[in-house]
């Protein structure tokens, strides 16, 4: 049943009256209008649907929006601060390191989790952590790219 | 053999749809200079104009064309769309070039059936190679005219001008200068000049040949992209469909009663069509979960193991694709022969976004916006469907979430347009992955059989190779073999009715993965069994020129050092041709012979593919194409049985991940021949490269793809 749920999104509070159990991907995509995270397999299969919850990658298609009650959301459209794009959406624009762009917003949001947590990563350590996410072009050698200069770039830092 | 003759083979319900007049037509581009190109004009056609289907939602005498509006810009119109392979950023380069204008000036509309040129669809790596040249005579047309133009108006003669940087410059006078968007102004101007100008010179291009980074990027890395599923319309109903357990089952009953315990569920029935409609996608999945359908399952066939013998039995019609000397007398100058037969399994498209559309109807007018490759025939599709004249169907492409050859089908788009029309509302149609596996139009499971032979000094001089089910493209042999023959059963990729158990189509390079395993992998077994160094072998039975020169290019960038297989080094090489371009690869991988697996360290891969477009681009899509081609070599086939598809998501079907990239790197020849494919030929040579260097490794010899682990310790312990 609907009922008031506050979290933040995106650096800005959001209060909406929704049914708690549904999957924050389509309450994301619908009521909020931010369709930059997808839906690739409904399953947790694939991490189109990934986005931060408390800066920790979560996949969106699993989460109950009551899951993310009082957090801080972040979607591939928050990820820019004031107009300044992301050291690793600079990167994987650099590096060419996208083609249809449908498991981007994904490859990014886990990226950019995994680089707040391994600010010196091997190549090794890099493809641990993007494993678990699907790309169909077959992209994968210039994100691994765009990761190590994004991590060079941030220095432990954001 | 470069014609891309396996387009006829099944397209032939194709039909040419009416076309606008041209007046309509001028209305919706407004204000600025329009230039036409017909059909007849061009020596090296379109697709579209081959097939003798023009119009759509253009005049018929339309085939490529381009606008310059009065702000000096330079807009493409192309029915071509944007599914990763980058066109969004080549065909811009190409107009630049031809009009003499910076990069950043042009736009480019895809794939809006309303806006541009009649299409039959991103497939077949032709965009470069067949649009391309329709687009530079527009835009060197285009060129001429704002000369001609700027000549009136400055009154000097034509030949005394220059165009430069969007500018018609009088080369006496520097001071007299005229942008295009001052020559635009104000006018409306149509254009079709008698006397052709001619293309550029290759060593006259600035834009063709640079890298250029993609025009998308930015919107894709912030989010801004749209794709079909990002579309909102007011009022918009998401519909979720009732489907059957398997193909071949029947509805027998179903109650859509408990719907109605979703508040705001609408039920549509239409015939075969039962949908759960809803405002908000999970709710509408929610109520279909409450429909209760009982289908009359089919009788039991086949599955992913009884599937080749089933295929065999019926035997399809032959063509013979090339046949040259006699075959009885090549067998005799043999000394060592060869009968393999090689299979491969279903293959799925996967692409990350499932099928996808939003439709629209208002009044006697349909829009539809479709994840699809093909907008101009799923515009004629819908049209049927619903019984709109074709003209009032308008099918816009937004970005394409990966398509690979599956989006050519567009049930989803007739779905949505159905349904839009039965509710009165717009309607978004969003398939599950498991829908999408379902509906998938799969690479179809095939089989080729070859016997060749070569003589004591190494020369191959018999082939006989039949290709069941693939299709002929890239069937063709390449090597020098004086007694040969090449059947291919049927030529197409659409077996005969009754033969596969759910639909099949055309698969990124569709065949070619198929006829390039077979083919290379039994050279590669000739060679060791000669005992000859598998490049060493290659290069001695190539003559093509272009064959050799990648191969050899490949070899090279590789640091290949000769030794004949099985030389446990793990390293591997494959040759093949598709769409116009040569391509070759050689590979090192590690067999873990316990485990069965393989890890791919390193590929090189070669590739002459013409005048090079975007050499970032082509690079891309050279990545793009080995790492996806890792897929159907070692893990991707379609598990199914009795018409059920048992793969439903990522799962149980395997597509490649991080951890399986080897180090790629790409050669590109330097050519100035007329641009050929790019997006589809890399990906050929992945089976038999990888089972030649599992061989080389090992010393087993795989003849199925995929090359899974069982498979992969079943043949070691053969070996």
């Amino acid at each position: 049943m609907p009922a008031p749920i506050a979290f933040t999104l995106n650096g800005k509070p959001v209060r909406l009256d929704v049914d708690g159990d549904r999957a924050l991907l389509w309450v994301l995509r619908t009521e909020l209008g931010l369709t930059g995270t997808k839906f690739g397999c409904g399953e947790g299969h694939c991490g189109a649907c990934t986005v931060l919850v408390d800066n920790i990658a979560s996949r969106s298609c699993l989460l109950k929006v009551r899951d993310v009650s009082r957090k801080e959301v972040t979607t591939v459209e928050g990820l820019a601060r004031d107009g300044q794009l992301h050291p690793l959406q600079k990167a994987f624009l650099k590096h060419e390191a996208l083609q249809c762009g449908f498991c981007t917003p994904g490859m990014l949001l886990t990226g950019a989790a995994f680089l707040r947590t391994h600010p010196q990563p091997t190549r090794a350590e890099i493809i641990q952590g993007l494993e678990q996410n699907l790309c169909r072009c077959g992209t994968h050698q210039r994100i691994l790219q765009a990761m190590e200069t994004a991590a060079a770039e941030m220095k432990g830092g954001v | 053999m470069n014609t891309p003759n396996y387009l006829a083979l099944d397209f032939t319900d194709l039909k040419e749809p009416p076309a606008l007049s041209r007046r309509d037509f001028l209305a919706r581009l407004g204000t600025g200079i329009v230039i036409f190109v017909s059909f007849g004009d061009l020596a090296s056609a379109q697709e579209s104009g081959r097939r003798g289907g023009r119009g759509g939602g253009v005049p018929a005498d339309f085939n490529a064309f381009l606008r310059i509006g009065e702000d000096g810009r330079a807009t493409c119109f192309t029915g071509k769309i944007e599914m990763g392979q980058g066109p969004i950023t080549s065909l811009p380069q190409m107009l630049a070039e031809e009009l003499d204008l910076p990069l950043e000036a042009v736009d480019i509309v895809m794939g809006d059936t309303d806006l541009c040129p009649w299409d039959m669809g991103t497939f077949g790596s032709m965009t470069t190679r067949f649009f391309g040249p329709a687009l530079r005579a527009a835009a060197a047309e285009a060129r001429a005219v704002l000369l001609e133009l700027a000549a009136e108006s400055l009154k000097v003669p034509t030949d005394q001008l220059m165009a430069k940087d969007g500018a018609v410059i009088d080369q006496k006078d520097p001071a007299r200068r005229l942008t295009y968007g001052q020559l635009a102004k104000g006018r409306r101007i149509e254009r079709h000049l008698e006397q052709k100008p001619p293309l550029k010179d290759v060593s006259a291009f600035r834009v063709i040949g640079k890298p250029v980074n993609r025009r998308d990027g930015r919107d894709k890395v912030t989010g801004k992209a749209q794709y079909a599923g990002d579309l909102r319309l007011p009022g918009m109903l998401y519909a979720k469909i009732v489907r059957p357990p398997a193909h071949g089952a029947k509805l027998k009953s179903v109650n859509t009663d408990s719907c109605q315990q979703v508040a705001g569920a609408l039920v549509v029935r239409e015939g075969d069509l039962v949908a759960v409609l809803h405002a908000l996608p999970d709710a509408a999945e929610a109520a279909l979960a409450k429909v209760k359908a009982e289908f009359e399952m089919p009788a039991p066939s086949t599955d992913d193991k009884t599937i080749f013998e089933h295929l065999l039995k019926l035997s399809p019609q032959a063509r013979v694709v090339a046949e040259g000397g006699d075959l009885d007398a090549g067998r005799k100058l043999a000394v060592k022969t060869f009968e393999n037969t090689y299979l491969n399994s279903y293959v799925a498209h996967a692409a990350l976004e499932t099928h996808t559309a939003l439709a629209q109807v208002e009044g006697e007018k349909a829009t539809v916006w479709a994840s699809t490759q093909s907008p101009f025939s799923a515009q004629r599709e819908i049209a049927e469907a619903i019984g709109f004249p074709v003209k009032n169907v308008r099918v816009i492409t937004p970005f394409v979430g990966g398509g690979f050859g599956g989006k050519n089908q567009n049930s989803q788009a007739v779905e949505a347009a159905r349904l839009a029309k039965a509710v009165g509302k717009p309607v978004q149609v969003c398939r599950t992955r498991a829908e999408e596996f379902f509906y998938d139009t799969f690479r179809p499971a095939a089989i080729v059989k070859i016997r060749s032979g070569v003589d004591d000094a190494g020369n191959m001089v018999c082939w006989d190779y039949t290709v069941y089910y693939a299709g002929e493209r890239g069937s063709q042999q390449f090597y020098s073999v004086p007694h040969h023959r090449t059947v291919a059963r049927p030529s197409g990729w659409n077996g005969p009715p009754g033969s596969h158990p759910f639909a099949t189509g055309p698969w990124r390079a569709p065949a070619n993965n198929t006829n390039t395993f077979a083919r290379e992998s039994q050279i590669d077994l000739m060679a060791a069994a000669a005992g000859v160094d598998p490049v060493a072998f290659r290069l001695q039975n190539l003559k093509d020129p272009k064959m050799v020169r990648v191969l050899k290019a490949a070899a090279e960038r590789f640091g290949w050092t000769p030794a004949k297989a099985p030389s446990k080094r793990g390293y591997g090489v494959a040759c093949g041709t598709d769409a116009g371009t040569h391509v070759a690869a050689i590979a090192e991988v590690a067999v873990d012979a316990k485990k069965g697996t393989v890890q791919v360290k390193r590929v090189v891969c070669a590739q002459d593919m013409g005048t090079v477009i975007n050499p970032l681009g082509a690079k891309v899509q050279m990545e793009g194409c080995i790492t996806m081609g890792l897929g159907y070599a070692l893990t991707e086939e379609v598990h199914f049985r009795d018409g059920q598809v048992l793969d439903t998501n990522f799962d149980t079907y395997e597509i490649p991940r991080f951890s399986w990239v080897p180090q790629i790197e790409t050669v590109l020849i330097d050519s100035r021949e007329a641009a050929q494919g790019g997006g589809e030929p890399a990906i050929i040579v992945m089976g038999a490269l990888i089972a030649n260097a599992i061989h080389d490794a090992t010393g087993a010899r795989l003849l199925q793809l995929p090359m899974t682990p069982e498979r992969i310790r079943a043949a070691l312990q053969a070996t």
